[in-house]
């Protein structure tokens, strides 16, 4: 029997309160508390006053999996479940507090696409620097450097600077690097997330054959699609421990449970630098929440109406919502032509959708917002669902296939002569 | 197949000069873009290399040299020869381990996100520092030819100073960088410890004119033997081996504690930088 390539045996890591990722002491501050605990010592006092123990949490408590070889191995959860402090410590970026993970071949994780790319090297500089630092060697990259420019269709640009590249551009060459790495073991994290449609899916194809030549793949993401089309087995992290490990689309639908409540349980549900901000409580579709039977006809006329809080003032702010269904949007709308001021306190935005402008089908909702500056957003992704069912009507040709529906027919000509209509 | 086996590290573990031998090519390619960043975004680009010691030579030539008399204590060399051939060591010095001690916070982004020996940060960021001593030692050279001073064999023994020198910029760049990691206020503390460092160092006076009683003070400066030293080879002045070898000496406990501090807090670098 072959050995699994990862056997992970629990995991856990631990945080101190404040300690995360960007708080930092000064000199000054450790040399007070320093101080301050030699003070207590001296007097005797115990810790309980002034040094209680700080507040710690398990970013990821008691996870265990095996991974087969040659399988592509999911994890997925919402925002802070721990997944990506998973794919850290299983990429050596970070230690565990406990636990134990063995691996067996060449690792390479991809966290994010283009790590290290400098703006003001060459595209032909930046694939070898990017190549090693994802762990190739300056002979391989050379090796495979024609191939690598092929996938990312940059011939003609590979000598000019990456900041006069389009970010496209950008996201594609840092793409070819990582899509020819070759490890035994791929550790990625969410990298599809970024690109044009058309390259994520040769992104995704490019994955399915690394996976068929024998390597074995953890793939971290939010991309239920993606999820369900590439993964074997895949694991479900609620509030860093497992939830569920098994087939890709027990887990899913199981994770569409857990976002579905997000009014009771709404931590990590909204991400962004405005989540703080505002404070989406509500999103019924005709009046329906996620608990009511959110089945529509073709001919209904869809209002979603969203409700919040506004914790401060947020100048220039729009709501947003984004319609899928099978993983593509299908649409986005705002609640206003221009971001607008947005003052502290409750508010309603309302979308509406025309009759006849969904086809029959599964359809999830995101919704969020932003201002001025598009990186100042929230966002909620997949919080609700919604089918739209067969109810056939003049409007609506049953034979009519494809994504989205246009009400009516067509008309014909009969003869050479285009001019004058055979139309009674 | 290699087996990684990730668990928590206890105690001082080794010093994984394995591991950074393998990613020797990721070090070269850190190096080389350090290097080319520096001149590429740099109008006057190359020359700022040469612009800097120069600049500072002729005006300690004019301060230290001529207005406060130190000429008449060097001569016969020419004291605009004797204050060049203190500064560009000094220089050195004091770029590459500012360029060392903040190599990690300035790649965070990196070793957020990829997991490599992180000792290849620091110590690629010396390679720039080196290339701008090179191109002004060149300078030197010419200079020395126009104005006549001589060097003699003892030149040879410089690349073994520069030697001594690494020790000491390795040594405080790799402590530095990762106490800088844990306390960003280090940042501002650097700039003014190096300036008090100059002058503790034989950067534009001779050795000589300090007390001899107090010599020794100076040769426990990491670098203020080896830099007397490396003037003294470059001119083909008599070399104070002793204060060398005690300069050495400090810069490789310097280098030791270093590399200790370091592999113990670098397991930590991506979950507090």
């Amino acid at each position: 029997m072959i050995e699994p390539a990862i056997q992970v045996e629990g995991i856990s890591k631990q945080y101190h309160l404040g300690q995360g990722i960007s708080a930092q002491h000064t000199l000054g501050e450790r040399l007070y508390e320093c101080i301050g605990n030699t003070y207590n010592k001296l007097t005797r006092r115990t810790a309980q006053h002034k040094s209680a123990p700080r507040e710690t949490f398990w970013a990821v408590k008691d996870i265990n999996f095996e991974a087969e070889t040659g399988k592509v191995f999911g994890v997925i959860g919402r925002n802070g479940a721990g997944k990506s402090t998973l794919l850290k410590i299983l990429s050596q970026i970070t230690e565990p507090t406990h636990g134990r993970a063995i691996m067996r071949g060449r690792v390479g994780s991809l966290l994010e696409v283009g790590t290290g790319f400098h703006p003001e090297l060459t595209g032909r500089e930046n694939v070898f620097l990017n190549g090693a630092i994802l762990g190739m060697k300056r002979r391989e990259v050379a090796e495979k450097f024609d191939e690598i420019v092929g996938f990312a269709e940059l011939e003609k640009f590979i000598d000019t600077p990456v900041k006069r590249y389009s970010s496209g551009m950008y996201v594609r060459l840092a793409f070819a690097v990582a899509a020819h790495l070759e490890p035994e073991v791929l550790l990625i994290d969410e990298v599809l997330a970024v690109g044009d449609a058309g390259f994520q899916q040769r992104c995704l194809g490019r994955m399915s054959e690394i996976a068929d030549g024998g390597r074995t793949i953890v793939f971290v993401s939010h991309d239920m699609g993606a999820v369900a089309r590439l993964c074997d087995r895949v694991m479900l992290l609620e509030g860093g421990e497992t939830d569920l490990i098994g087939t890709p689309s027990e887990a899913i639908e199981r994770y569409h449970t857990l976002v579905s409540n997000w009014r009771e349980n709404p931590e990590g549900v909204f991400t962004g630098p405005l989540a703080d901000d505002i404070r989406f409580e509500d999103l019924t579709i005709n009046g329906i929440d996620a608990e009511g039977p959110r089945v529509f006809n073709p001919h209904d006329t869809l209002t979603m109406t969203i409700k919040g809080i506004a914790k401060t003032n947020v100048p220039r702010f729009r709501t947003t919502f984004c319609l899928y269904k099978d993983n593509i949007r299908l649409l986005s709308k705002h609640d206003a032509p221009e971001p607008i001021d947005l003052p502290a306190g409750p508010f309603t935005s309302e979308i509406t959708l025309p009759a006849y402008l969904l086809r029959p089908g599964d359809y999830r909702v995101s919704i969020g917002g932003h201002r001025d500056a598009l990186r100042q957003y929230i966002w909620g992704r997949d919080l609700m669902g919604f089918t739209v069912t067969e109810q056939w009507s003049e409007h609506f040709d049953k034979k009519d296939v494809g994504m989205i529906n246009v009400p009516g027919y067509g008309t014909r000509t009969l003869g050479k002569d285009t001019d004058n209509s055979i139309a009674a | 197949m290699p087996i990684t086996v990730i668990q928590p590290s206890r105690g001082l573990s080794r010093l994984g000069l394995s591991q950074l031998w393998a990613h020797r090519d990721l070090l070269l390619l850190f190096t080389l873009r350090d290097i080319k960043v520096r001149y590429k975004q740099a109008a006057l680009g190359i020359s700022w290399a040469v612009i800097q010691p120069i600049g500072m030579s002729i005006i300690f030539f004019l301060f230290f040299g001529k207005l406060m008399g130190l000429e008449e204590k060097v001569a016969p060399t020419p004291y605009l020869i004797f204050t060049m051939a203190g500064i560009l060591p000094w220089a050195l010095f004091e770029s590459a381990v500012s360029a060392s001690s903040s190599s990690v916070v300035s790649n965070a982004n990196i070793i957020r996100k990829v997991y490599f020996p992180r000792l290849i940060v620091p110590l690629a960021a010396t390679g720039a520092p080196l290339i701008d001593y090179a191109i002004g030692m060149g300078i030197l050279l010419i200079a020395m030819i126009f104005l006549g001073t001589t060097t003699n064999s003892s030149a040879i023994l410089l690349p073994l100073m520069v030697g001594s020198l690494m020790l000491s910029v390795l040594g405080v760049g790799i402590l530095m960088s990762a106490i800088t990691v844990a306390y960003r206020d280090f940042r501002h503390a650097l700039p003014f410890l190096m300036k008090v460092f100059m002058f503790l160092t034989p950067v534009f006076y001779p050795i000589t004119i300090v007390p001899e009683q107090y010599r020794w003070m100076l040769a426990l400066n990491p670098v203020g033997g080896t830099i007397s030293a490396m003037r003294s080879a470059m001119l083909g002045t008599p070399i104070d081996t002793s204060a060398w070898l005690i300069s050495t000496l400090v810069s490789a406990v310097a280098l030791a504690a270093g590399l200790i501090y370091f592999q113990r807090v670098e397991r930590r670098f991506a979950d507090i930088i």
